[in-house]
């Protein structure tokens, strides 16, 4: 190619890239619709379930109820889709809804080969193992010759064969489809141990265990699971509401706003507290949201530490540690970039 | 003392059969202890039922919870079935996400449907007033389901779950196959070349792929092939994938009608002067479909329990919202008597459908039979 053509072409290419100045798609899309299409997960206690009344409560529902109120000013303008495992990618790449908020773990491939973008984590879980307490196993490392009940097809399987390969040890699966069926085979004790994800274990125990108490989790955590939102490619407007989102409910708890006292919170003098509730305007223009985005979604859906406990946490019937999921300055890893 | 003449003068009574073959005993030997074998057979089968019967019993009545706050309280209690859970999740099982104060709405979609099935039994209104009568119900379900109107709040089709979603799948499902199932029967057995070719592809093609592989294309290849921004309602690609695909079934037990009918109906109809469309009409079809109701009925409720599979599509039928409820944290582990409940329910629609067709079935062969 003669030097004119490349610069041609590669200035034809730049003003595609950079697209026009005005708000993404997604956003104009969404505020046109009037609500945000948010993909969930069927069934998954504490994350995305459906309660006795038929409405959908968990963390991830939490999420887009946060994200509509800083978007639309209203966290009931969402529609939730229930997606299964396989169609959950097809449906964000397909624009059948607008962000997966669906238990999804982060990793490399489907950042880039499932052009996905993920927003930052909303909960880091990890494999694990349940023991009953009789055995006396103290370790994961102990676990040699032990027969173990797995659910098959998912990467929880090829975890535990890793781990146990790494470690240089025996061990017999018992692979069991349905989350029911793998729960009862372990509790009437036809495996030694019981592998998922932390999250899981620690439902399974405290809501189907005949005695909590005779069974215990194992300290090791085997794979790093950190669960995000997701967006897809090419809206970068978009995925920068989504990530900031995260963020202000973060810094929300951080700061110690929360859904009842984030009132009076406007009178603080704390330049942070008033950047992030919209008192020092700029923050929500810059996001092309309302100056009010946070005080919205902190307000009707509370910061993360209360969408935490009411659903996975203290308050809920899982009663999971905050771990890894508290704050970093309280030895968790969920740290809040600046908002400023 | 006149009784007691007149008997001495009436003839004697004929013997009656002895004790042992009539009544209860009889029947028992006749058809319980007939041989040694069956004595046998019999005797394992009474031996089965002692050993599971009154435990079955027990589970499902006797040690079941009636009441209990949570799944906690109920596995504590005796070891029978919690029911408990089930009065819980009830509602939730039937009509899922649908707004709860409003679920009138699909009860009564369900009560239509039912009402619309029965008067599809009385063979005198067959014809027009049945169209109507369906035309009318279906009309009254659209406009339950979506309200949006007369106070009603607009409820979008990612909310219809349940009972009411699993009947709008199988009911829409069979009546829009049939149709098409008629069509391409008659075109598989067309003289036109091209006509037989697209038939015979399109049956062999749906009839060699499995429902899940045909739910799966309309829900996660569909979307990459429309232009972004364009999507079409899940609802409606699971509906018309089902429609596709209990339409080639349809389509080859029709076949098989068509050609049961003799050769001479056929030329009977040629010899009236009737076209090709009123000959089909009047004459062949009405025979056909009778002779193959058994089949039809069998594909009816085939495409029932098909429904089932939208699970794997994230649509909440009935026995996804079964799964669902008993995920919840609160009532864990109760999977048994949930699919128990959705079970009964499942039967009740198949039983009442292969009872009907059998009495159909007589009814029509009433001139037929020896």
């Amino acid at each position: 190619m003669r030097p004119r053509t490349v610069f041609a072409a590669a200035a034809v290419t730049a003003a595609f890239l950079a697209g026009p100045a005005f708000a993404g798609p997604t956003l104009d899309k969404v505020k046109g619709q009037g609500m945000i299409v948010c993909g969930v997960s069927t069934g998954l206690a504490g994350f995305s379930l459906a309660d006795s009344q038929g409405k959908f409560t968990g963390l991830d529902v939490d999420y887009c109820r946060a994200l509509a109120a800083a978007v639309l000013g209203d966290a009931n303008k969402v529609k939730f889709a229930p997606l299964s495992a396989q169609q959950r990618f097809t449906a964000l790449q397909s624009g059948e809804v607008d962000l997966l908020s669906r238990n999804t773990t982060w990793t490399l491939q489907r950042d880039t080969q499932l052009g996905l973008n993920f927003a930052p984590t909303m909960y880091y879980d990890g494999q694990g193992f349940m023991v009953p307490k009789k055995l006396g196993v103290k370790s994961a490392k102990e676990l040699n010759g032990a027969t173990v009940c797995v659910q098959p097809g998912t990467t929880t399987e090829l975890n535990l064969a890793d781990f146990f390969r790494a470690n240089k040890m025996q061990f017999k699966p018992v692979v069991i489809e349905k989350l029911d069926e793998v729960e009862s085979a372990f509790f009437s004790g036809r495996c030694d141990a019981y592998t998922t994800d932390a999250s899981g274990l620690a439902a399974t125990r405290v809501s189907k265990a005949p005695n909590p108490d005779d069974y215990v989790i194992l300290p090791e955590i085997i794979s790093k699971e950190p669960l995000a939102p997701a967006v897809r490619h090419g809206d970068d407007e978009w995925f920068d509401i989504v990530k900031w989102t995260v963020y202000a409910l973060i810094e929300a708890e951080e700061k110690g706003v929360t859904s009842k006292n984030v009132d009076e919170m406007l009178k603080s003098d704390d330049p942070n507290v008033k950047r992030l509730l919209g008192v020092t305007p700029g923050m929500g223009k810059s996001l092309g949201l309302d100056e009010k985005w946070a005080y919205n979604a902190i307000k009707q859906v509370g910061n993360y530490g209360e969408i935490f406990d009411r659903n996975v946490g203290k308050n809920s019937p899982l009663k999971l540690e905050r771990g890894l999921n508290d704050l970093w300055t309280r030895g968790g890893l969920q740290y809040a970039m600046p908002i400023r | 003392m006149a009784d007691l003449a007149e008997s001495r003068l009436a003839p004697s009574e004929p013997l009656k059969p002895p004790a042992s073959s009539t009544g209860v005993i009889g029947w028992l030997r006749a058809n319980l202890f007939s041989s040694v074998w069956n004595s046998i057979l019999t005797l394992i089968a009474l031996y089965f039922l002692a050993v599971t019967v009154p435990k079955a019993v027990d589970w499902l009545l006797v040690d079941a919870t009636w009441q209990a706050a949570n799944g906690r309280e109920c596995m504590a209690a005796a070891g029978g079935a919690c029911w408990a859970a089930i009065g819980e999740k009830w509602r939730f099982i039937l009509f899922g996400r649908f707004p709860y104060e409003e679920h009138w709405r699909p009860l009564i979609v369900c009560v239509v449907f039912v009402a619309l099935f029965l008067a599809s039994c009385d063979r005198r209104l067959w014809g027009m007033p049945l169209l109507a009568i369906w035309a009318a119900g279906l009309a009254l379900n659209a406009l339950l389901m979506w309200g949006g109107v007369f106070g009603m709040t607009y409820v979008d089709t990612s909310l219809w779950n349940g009972l009411p979603l699993t009947l709008i799948l199988a009911v829409i499902g069979m009546a829009g196959a049939f149709p098409l199932a008629i069509v391409l029967a008659l075109g598989r057995r067309s003289h036109m070349p091209a006509v037989r070719a697209v038939c015979v592809a399109y049956i062999e093609l749906i009839r060699g792929v499995p429902l899940v592989t045909l739910l799966f294309m309309a829900t996660v290849m569909l979307p990459l092939f429309l232009p972004p921004g364009i999507t079409i309602d899940k609802l409606l690609r699971a509906q018309v994938a089902i429609i596709l695909f209990a339409a080639a079934y349809l389509a080859e037990v029709i076949r098989g009608g068509l050609q049961s009918i003799p050769r001479g109906q056929y030329e009977a109809a040629d010899a009236l002067g009737l076209g090709y469309w009123q000959k089909t009409r009047l004459i062949i079809l009405p025979q056909a479909l009778t002779v193959v109701i058994p089949a039809l009925v069998n594909t009816f409720i085939g495409t029932f329990k098909d429904t089932a599979l939208v699970i794997i599509i994230g649509l909440f039928d009935l026995l996804m919202l079964a799964n669902a409820a008993m995920t919840d944290p609160n009532w864990r582990g109760f999977a048994t008597e949930a699919y128990l409940f959705v079970a009964a329910i499942y039967w009740a629609f198949c039983w009442f459908m292969s009872k009907y067709s059998q009495w159909l079935e007589a009814d029509l062969n009433k001139g037929r039979r020896r």
